[in-house]
């Protein structure tokens, strides 16, 4: 192997990575929620997609600092978040079949993707490079054999600090603490005395405005928002979390990487690798689980009948 | 009683005879009546609106200039909204109006289920617009624009006779025939034009990462990436290629166009970008800018798009061949449609899209014109 089929190996793994952070800070959204609330949120990719309008209109209409833009999708997707699970999922919390809050899902990620289409249009937007969180010229290295662009250092850099924080909050506070517990049991908790739904709604809330931030970055990283933005990558990060054991948050971001990289080396290595990188990516991930059911880092937990 | 029965009967059969007599006899004889189809409401109305309004200015033209062989046009548009179902409707419409020829229809949908249609009853028909293949599948029917397969051909053409690369890559969407389709005869033509394809590679669905595929690209050396696709998957394709670090020309085709009307694009990007258009109304020429001039005083000062142009050139195709076997209104459609379909083989136009003849398939010939986004505008090149 010479130097630069190195370099082009290298750069596609750095690809690879900045591809899957994308998808590891989606993962940890979802699988929060179902660690704790034991829900799938279909929804949550379009949660994405509505922070990224919130944050490109705050800065289109109003002339706000990126920052700024930032800090109101967070507010806006954190009460959406807390609303949705308010009036369309907690009703159902006690429904006989899992199911009915699953197709709830479904039906609330079309809800946002039809009033997003109604609100904004079909036609796709796109962001100017002052408007972005974090703008300037790629970072090139090795005589250009490489160029890494700064918004894919931002996101890893993102999503470290977010992993971090999210296992201290889970494992450090009295709510997290909550949350564990009503993750384990939820009417076990009740009884010791744990606000069962507020400690959702709590849930809920955090993975929506982590929801805002990836909506953020995935539009800086990929400057075309439409409607229908959020969905493909919010099913990628449902795979990721999947891969990595759901409900685990170490285990999101792991897959998360794991997954753009797969999905980078495929398209580069194997012939006509670029038609067929998903059918591979889930291959893979059938692969996983055959051989470790509960995911890389899932906990393998017996169900008592 | 008997009597003024009688005179009754007389008076309204001698009406009702001269009611009959009367369209033919005084306006059907000394117009040739040309119908056109396409959206002029809904979401493709702009393309729809173009084709109307550019019909609308030739047709002005060449009766103020005296009219085909003496005779004045009537032009009439019905809307679509770019809806199949609905065109058929528009077609029978027209065909009750007396439509002698038809302009249409502009999206390709709707344009191959009326050609079903016009096929049967022996209608010409031109579409300014309809790219796809089957559009011009039957023998009464033909185009102004290029097929969407023939824009890969084209493209090969221009960068070849151009000199503006020889190592090329091509970036296409893998599940989309258009693209697909273009893609096939660019790398069939490439050879004869001394063109190298170096790398070419495939997206499928709604992918929105498409840096391993430029990374190939960069590192097979291609100075030139041809993107046979929309705007939209084109827009992150430049953003992509600027983060690589990676700045080669970027050739496009007519999906390319309204890559500047993204909403709140950075047109920086698209700086340099290339895309085979037949029109654009900043060109200098004398045709063009007449055109343009006459098009802004009807429309509120619009600026016409290239479907105007083809719409322009459809209408004054028309003329050419009618005026080349002495054709007058008072033939009907049928026989105006066997007439024209080797007329049409035997006329040349110098229109706004380039000096047009056409094969008996319904394919027009022409030389492929390019414009060059420079200042975020399309100039010609």
């Amino acid at each position: 192997m010479n130097f630069s089929t190195f370099m082009s190996f290298v750069s596609y793994l750095k690809d690879g990575i900045s591809l899957g952070a994308v998808y590891a800070i989606i993962a940890l959204g979802y699988t929060m929620v179902y660690g704790i609330a034991k829900m799938l949120n279909f929804a949550h990719g379009d949660v994405i997609m509505v922070g990224a309008y919130i944050s490109l209109t705050m800065m289109t209409k109003t002339g706000a600092p990126p920052v700024v833009a930032l800090l109101v999708a967070i507010v806006g997707c954190t009460l959406l978040g807390v609303t949705i699970e308010f009036v369309a999922y907690r009703p159902l919390r006690k429904a006989s079949s899992p199911l009915a809050v699953l197709i709830t899902a479904i039906g609330v990620s079309y809800l946002l993707q039809n009033l997003a289409l109604k609100i904004f249009g079909a036609g796709p937007e796109s962001i100017r490079d002052e408007q972005k969180i974090i703008s300037g010229s790629p970072v090139v290295l090795f005589n250009g054999q490489l160029a890494i662009s700064r918004i894919t250092i931002l996101i890893v850099i993102c999503i470290i600090i977010i992993m971090c924080a999210l296992t201290w909050f889970v494992n450090r506070t009295r709510r997290g603490h909550a949350m564990l517990a009503v993750s384990e049991d939820r009417d076990a908790a009740q009884l010791m005395g744990v606000n069962v739904n507020g400690t959702i709604s709590l849930t809920f809330a955090i993975g929506s405005a982590l929801a805002a931030v990836a909506g953020v970055l995935l539009f800086s990283a990929y400057p075309s928002l439409t409607p229908y933005t959020g969905s493909m990558p919010g099913i990628k990060a449902f795979v990721a979390a999947v891969f990595g054991g759901i409900g685990s948050i170490p285990g999101a971001m792991i897959g998360g990487i794991l997954l753009g990289i797969i999905e980078n080396l495929a398209k580069a290595y194997i012939p006509s690798g670029s038609q067929v990188s998903d059918a591979i990516v889930f291959a893979v991930l059938i692969f996983v689980l055959l051989i470790r059911p509960a995911g890389l880092f899932g906990k393998n937990i017996q169900e008592k009948v | 009683m008997k009597k003024t029965n009688r005179f009754f009967v007389a008076l309204t059969s001698m009406a009702m005879a001269a009611a009959l007599l009367a369209p033919s006899s005084v306006f059907a004889a000394d117009t040739f009546k040309i119908g056109g189809i396409g959206p002029t409401t809904g979401g493709a109305a702009a393309y729809g609106i173009a084709v109307r309004n550019g019909a609308e200015v030739a047709v002005q033209e060449i009766n103020e200039a005296g009219g085909i062989n003496g005779y004045q046009i009537e032009f009439r548009m019905e809307d679509d909204v770019h809806d199949a179902e609905k065109s058929v409707y528009a077609y029978n419409t027209l065909k009750d109006w007396g439509m002698q020829l038809l302009l249409g229809t502009v999206t390709s949908d709707p344009c191959i289920a009326v050609a079903s249609y016009a096929v049967e009853d022996n209608m010409f028909l031109l579409t300014p617009s309809g790219s796809a293949v089957d559009c011009v599948a039957e023998d009464n029917a033909f185009r102004v624009c290029f097929s969407d397969p023939d824009q890969g051909a084209k493209s090969a053409e221009y960068i070849g006779t151009h000199d503006i690369a020889t190592k090329v890559a091509i970036l296409y969407k893998g599940d989309d025939p258009y693209s697909t389709g273009i893609t096939e005869s660019f790398v069939g033509e490439a050879p004869n034009q001394g063109l190298e394809i170096v790398a070419s590679d495939a997206f499928i669905g709604e992918n929105t990462d498409f840096k391993v595929q430029l990374q190939k690209a960069k590192d097979a050396g291609a100075e030139l990436v041809f993107l046979p696709i929309y705007y939209g998957p084109a827009s992150l394709i430049l953003q992509q290629a600027k983060e690589i670090d990676y700045s080669p020309i970027f050739f496009g085709c007519d999906g390319l166009d309204g890559i500047l009307g993204i909403e709140n694009f950075d047109t920086s990007l698209a700086e340099g970008v290339m895309l085979l258009t037949p029109f654009t109304a900043n060109a200098e020429d004398e045709a063009t800018v007449h055109f343009v001039e006459a098009y802004e005083a009807a429309f509120n000062g619009l600026i016409p798009i290239q479907f105007a142009a083809d719409a322009y050139d459809g209408i004054y195709a028309m003329k050419a061949a009618l005026e080349s076997f002495g054709a007058t209104p008072d033939m009907d459609a049928s026989e105006l449609c066997d007439q024209m379909k080797t007329a049409m083989t035997e006329i040349t136009v110098d229109g706004l899209t380039g000096s047009i003849t056409w094969e008996a398939t319904g394919e027009p010939t022409k030389e492929p014109k390019a414009v060059i986004i420079t200042n975020g505008e399309y100039e010609p090149m």
